[in-house]
């Protein structure tokens, strides 16, 4: 990559007007944050800068300075003399230096920016009416704001292959690459698959894989989403939707620890895409193809949808003090999960410490890819440790709930989220014991619960997760719950407060942000939901630097050195 | 006959000599190799400054001194150093380098391992065009030669100075002549140039080492600059404009071949009508590219007039453009590497046009936008007016388009593009404007060049 | 990769020596490929895959230097190609006519490799050799100025086998061999 960041800020002549910079980003970017927009296509800040579409051209001066001495030149009225260089340069591989002048909108520029918009659109073929990339094509959006406005084109288009299968989910139109290889640049440097290239050469040059290989890999929709025009589309989405009917939403994929920041595109209370939302800390602007799937959960068909006590719907207030029968008066246990939000997390400790509960957790892990899909496989692992559910690091199994069963120690469950059959729990164990299953989905273990709390996921509600570097991150609600349904804070929060004596317990973000941070160790005073979902806290993690963390080297994480492996 | 000076063939000496053969006994016998020897017994810094001070400009096409060229080597890098000799000659109208590779192979390697001496590298390449088959074959002979001789390899006449020499054949892309063009392509990848900044080849070049990259001529040329010292080499010639140039006339004229002359000795009419016999029976002169196809063509009845570098004032008539760096470049062209390309006055302007449109549609990398589109885009539209389609507006679209990509390429092939359409269609517009209303020829031409 | 490529013990021991002679393994794409095709006439995919497999690359690395360069074919060409240069200087000297006198001749369109396999024909990018057009390469060898009745007379001498021994027709590359001095 080109463009170091720093945080030396530099004076630059923007436009005429002084602004300042950090050192050493490129035009483009500096540009950017002054409100300038320097029109690109190949340049994408987290790629390599390829420089092949020249549509950011620019013009460029530096402070003159003389060969012998070193001086400045001067201007007669003492300001520095510039060198402005003949032709126009990139923005994408110009990067600024104190003094530097850019014009950005001059005569020169404008007619580049023209020139450039009319070569790409001469074999582009017209077909904006059905394409999936309308309302977000660079291409579109640029010929309306720095075209010509008319064809001055009478030849043939070139034609090249259409409705190509690149692979499981991308479909590639030939005709409408501009062939500014971001996919490709993208497919070497982050995903590390090989597969894309262009061949034939000219204007002939073709974006294509290998006959018999495909873009298969769990990144392949990184590359629908950079894909400037719509030459790359997901295969899925191809014609479902014109996208400006699309509500977005802040949200946080709970795949694995990685925590990449997403946004959640739904319309009329349906989600039709999860795409990445950038953060240069986490995930830059990617993410996982299997981590764009996760919100068919919403509607899939053991979602459960009503409380139920011993197989029979009932209205809530009666599952809950159903739920609080099966503790009474016996020795609890709470299975806490890693996929809990930090604020269900935190209740959830609290009613433990209430019912003085003994508490079990479990982890979930695979295979870590090194980029966004990491070895632990929950969003949350980190917040249990955080809110002290466990001071151990969660294993893979609740061998020592079945023990505790077993010796008795346990009379009655309550389970969040976690299967306890496939934890190494046994059927004849679950058998002995009221359980309360509060979660989303159902599973073998809500089928033997005598009490199941239906509760709601990442995308019907707020909440947050700390990620594996140890990055406090929040996400938004993106779409209602299925009618009558709450999220599980208020539920937990129903639950402690009918086992209390004084009921001070407060499921509102307001009252539960202002408890957690005066509880926990680590958070500031005034936190609020609100203020994490714009923007995130970083976590100290010295508290368990010596844990075995099972994630490996990846984007944007480092195993750092005190870590006990 | 004028004033007409001999040929002085200093990089040609031997090559014609029927006496002469491309093996090392005959190279040696003419004392071959006596200059590396010389160079390796100066200090490399003083190699480099007597190539400095001879002036030598690079004869690949941008005429760029080749001793300043090697002062911006980055040698605090810590990095290997390259030298790669550019023996793509794809130049339309240059066919020089082919007789040094050919004829006088060894001349190349004793230039080229003292210019790897000279800058310190001890790997050097030379990117050959793949349609010299034979040549490869020739220098590869030659390097085995030289290294059994201790001129080429592992410790060079005994000393600590070892540099091998690899061959490695092109495969038919204009675009690898484009320096960063053939550094991509030397590293097993598509020929893309390079954006500079920051890939300045003599920073950022080969393996993102410094590399210097230069052409056959250059390279056989700092053999005799050590032969000579710099002081008296840049005696020949003239002033800015030093050595010899070996000039490569094709198209329509009696004697056609490669010519070597002190630059600045003649003009571009002795050229034409002494040197190379003038036009064919009954022809009159019409055009001439002086530099190889992507110069501006120069029109025959132009007149050319300005002050030059040294502020003498000129006003020329196309036969009186000298024949250097400076001469072409004062017209409003470039010498380049050299390809004078003569047209008469049986040539269709347009159809011309539309052969270097092809040209340069073809061998775009299709990189960069404006290149990529803008050539075949022009190619599209002369070639349309050559089949009766023309319209009285092509010809400024036509110098539209070139506009548009002049100047905003990754590589100079833009300039290479755009150029030769400009100063057609500036220079000959009638005849652009006259193929709206009629598809003929020139009176009794019969040539095809579309 | 369990790769099918047959090729001969020759053509495999260049490809050995080749590669080392660079820093980088990459870097020897172009002339292991030449060498493939060199044997083969032309690279096709299961040639890129393997000649990928061999430089610890992907197929298409090696596909997208195919399809780029001109002179690398992922058909062969026919039994003797002949390549007409078609640039500037040779048109100038007319050699469409000489293209088109081959078509005739050799019974084959320029791009296209005649049906019994015997001939191809290619009109070409600039063959450097301009001075003495129109530049003709048959094969490996260059022919010059190779216009009008000559590239009649020319074609009539390649079609009969003749060529090789015609003094009229000598190539650039034979012109060069000169007799041991005495």
């Amino acid at each position: 990559m080109i463009s170091p960041h720093n945080d030396d800020l530099i004076t630059i002549r923007l436009n005429g007007s002084e602004v300042e910079v950090p050192n050493g980003i490129n035009a483009v970017e500096a540009a950017a944050l002054h409100g300038v927009e320097v029109p690109h296509y190949c340049y994408h800040p987290k790629l390599s800068v390829a420089g092949n579409c020249r549509m950011c051209l620019v013009e460029m001066g530096t402070p003159m300075r003389d060969r012998a001495s070193g001086e400045a030149i001067l201007e007669d009225d003492g300001s520095p003399k510039i060198g402005w260089v003949p032709k126009p340069v990139i923005g994408c591989a110009t990067n600024v230096s104190p003094g530097m002048h850019l014009r950005t909108e001059s005569e020169l520029v404008q007619d580049c920016r023209e020139g450039i918009m009319e070569f790409l659109l001469v074999n582009h073929p017209l077909d904006c009416p059905i394409c999936d990339q309308a309302g977000e094509c660079r291409l579109q959006e640029f010929a309306t704001d720095y075209g010509r406005g008319f064809s001055r084109y009478v030849e043939r288009k070139n034609v090249k292959p259409k409705r190509t299968r690149l692979g499981p989910r991308v479909t590639l139109d030939d005709e409408r690459c501009i062939l500014c290889s971001r996919c490709i640049r993208f497919s070497q440097e982050v995903a590390k698959d090989d597969v894309l290239g262009f061949v034939d050469r000219g204007s002939f040059s073709t974006l294509t894989c290998f006959p018999g290989k495909e873009l298969s890999n769990n990144y392949s929709l990184n590359t629908v989403d950079i894909c400037p025009v719509g030459a790359l589309t997901s295969t899925d989405f191809r014609f479902k939707m014109r996208v400006w009917f699309l509500k977005e939403s802040k949200s946080i994929c709970t795949e694995s620890s990685a925590g990449c920041n997403t946004l959640v595109s739904s319309r009329e209370g349906k989600i039709h895409r999860i795409t990445p939302r950038r953060n240069d800390q986490v995930n830059d602007t990617w993410m996982t193809d299997s981590g764009r799937t996760l919100f068919h959960s919403v509607r899939s068909e053991n979602r459960i949808l009503r409380p139920c006590v011993e197989n029979q719907d009932v209205p809530m207030e009666e599952a809950i003090s159903a739920a609080l029968n099966c503790f009474k008066g016996k020795e609890v246990g709470v299975v806490a999960s890693c996929h809990s939000t930090l604020e269900e997390q935190f209740l959830t400790k609290k009613l433990i410490d209430l019912t003085q509960a003994k508490t079990f957790i479990r982890g979930h892990f695979g295979e870590d890819d090194g980029i966004l899909l990491s070895a632990d496989r929950s969003p949350n692992l980190r917040g249990a440790l955080l809110v002290n559910l466990t001071n151990q690091y969660p294993g893979e199994s609740l061998h020592s709930l079945n023990d505790a069963i077993s010796s008795g120690e346990v009379e009655s469950l309550l389970v969040l989220n976690e299967d306890l059959l496939s934890s190494g729990v046994t059927e004849e164990n679950l058998d002995k014991l009221p359980i309360v299953y509060l979660g989303t989905h159902a599973n073998e273990t809500s089928r033997l619960a005598k009490v199941t709390l239906p509760g709601l996921t990442v995308f019907e509600k707020n909440g947050s997760f700390i990620n594996r570097s140890f990055i406090l991150q929040a996400f938004e609600q993106s779409i209602p719950g299925p009618v009558g349904l709450v999220p599980q804070v208020n539920i937990i929060c129903d639950l402690i407060n009918q086992l209390s004596n004084v009921p001070s317990c407060s499921a509102s973000f307001d009252d539960l942000w202002e408890s957690m941070n005066a509880s926990i160790e680590g958070l500031p005073e005034g936190l609020t939901h609100t203020e994490l979902v714009k923007s995130a806290l970083q976590i100290d993690r010295t508290p368990w630097s010596d844990m075995p963390f099972v994630e490996k080297e990846a984007l944007h994480y480092t195993i750092e050195e005190t870590t006990v492996v | 006959m004028s004033n007409l000076p001999k040929e002085r063939r200093i990089i040609l000496k031997n090559a014609d000599d029927p006496s002469y053969s491309n093996q090392i006994d005959c190279y040696v016998r003419m004392g071959g190799y006596e200059n590396l020897k010389k160079a390796i017994s100066m200090q490399p810094e003083e190699v480099g400054e007597e190539v400095l001070k001879s002036g030598i400009r690079g004869r690949g096409g941008a005429g760029f001194p080749a001793g300043m060229k090697w002062k911006f080597l980055d040698r605090k890098s810590g990095k290997p150093i390259y030298l790669i000799c550019n023996a793509d000659e794809s130049e339309p109208g240059t066919f020089k380098d082919r007789q040094i590779i050919y004829k006088d192979p060894h001349q190349l390697i004793e230039g080229m391992m003292i210019a790897a001496y000279a800058i310190g590298a001890k790997l050097s390449f030379i990117y050959i065009r793949a349609e010299f088959h034979e040549g490869a074959r020739i220098l590869n002979r030659a390097i085995e030669e030289a290294k059994s001789h201790g001129f080429c390899g592992n410790n060079i006449l005994g000393t600590d100075f070892s540099c091998d020499l690899v061959v490695h054949r092109g495969a038919g892309a204009y675009i690898c002549g484009e320096e960063t063009g053939l550094i991509e392509s030397l590293e097993g990848k598509r020929p893309n140039p390079r954006i500079k900044p920051p890939y300045f080849p003599a920073v950022l070049g080969l393996y993102q080492c410094p590399t210097i990259v230069n052409n056959v001529e250059t390279l056989c040329n700092v053999r005799h600059i050590i032969e000579m010292g710099g002081d008296e080499f840049s005696k020949i010639g003239k002033p800015n404009n030093t050595g010899t140039r070996i000039w490569c006339v094709s198209g329509q004229v009696v004697k056609p071949g490669y010519y070597e002359f002190e630059c600045g000795s003649l003009t571009l009419g002795q050229m034409i009508f002494e040197v190379c016999g003038g036009l064919l029976p009954g022809r009159s002169l019409k055009a001439v590219i002086p530099g190889g196809s992507s110069a501006k063509v120069l029109r025959a009845d132009e007149r050319f007039s300005g002050t030059l570098k040294d502020g003498t004032e000129f006003d020329w008539g196309l036969e009186d453009i000298p024949l250097d760096f400076d001469g072409p470049m004062a017209a409003g062209s470039m010498s380049g590497s050299g390809g004078i390309i003569v047209m008469d006055d049986t040539v269709d302007m347009v159809e011309a046009m539309a052969n270097v449109n092809a040209f340069y549609a073809h061998e775009s990398c299709g990189q960069c936008t404006p290149c990529r589109e803008g050539s075949l885009w022009m190619r599209k539209i002369t070639q349309r007016m050559c089949s009766g389609g023309a319209r009285e507006e092509d010809a400024d679209l036509l110098l539209s388009v070139a506009n548009q990509i002049e100047g905003r390429t990754i590589c100079a092939f833009g300039e290479a593009a755009a150029w030769p359409t400009q100063s057609f269609v500036t220079k000959f517009k009638d005849d652009f404007i006259q193929k709206a209303s009629s598809s003929e020829k020139p009176e009794n031409s019969t040539l095809q060049l579309i | 990769m369990d790769n099918q490529l047959e090729l001969s013990e020759l053509t495999l021991s260049k490809i050995d020596e080749v590669i080392p002679k660079y820093p980088e393994k990459r870097s020897a794409a172009l002339m292991v490929i030449h060498l493939v095709q060199d044997e083969l006439g032309s690279v096709n995919d299961t040639a890129c895959e393997w000649i990928a497999d061999r430089l610890g690359l992907q197929p298409i690395n090696i596909k997208e230097l195919v399809t780029f360069y001109p002179m690398l074919v992922q058909k062969p060409w026919g039994r003797k190609h002949i390549r007409v240069c078609r640039t500037l200087p040779c048109a100038l000297r007319g050699s469409y006519a000489t293209c088109k006198t081959f078509e005739k001749k050799f019974g084959v369109k320029e791009g296209h490799v005649r049906e019994d396999g015997e001939y191809s024909l290619e009109f070409m990018e600039c063959l450097a050799d301009c001075g003495q057009g129109p530049v003709v390469i048959v094969d490996e060898k260059t022919y010059e100025n190779i216009e009008g009745e000559r590239a009649e007379k020319f074609a009539q001498l390649l079609t009969d086998g003749k060529l090789d021994d015609s003094e009229e027709f000598t190539s650039y590359e034979d012109s060069l061999i000169k007799l041991p001095e005495s």
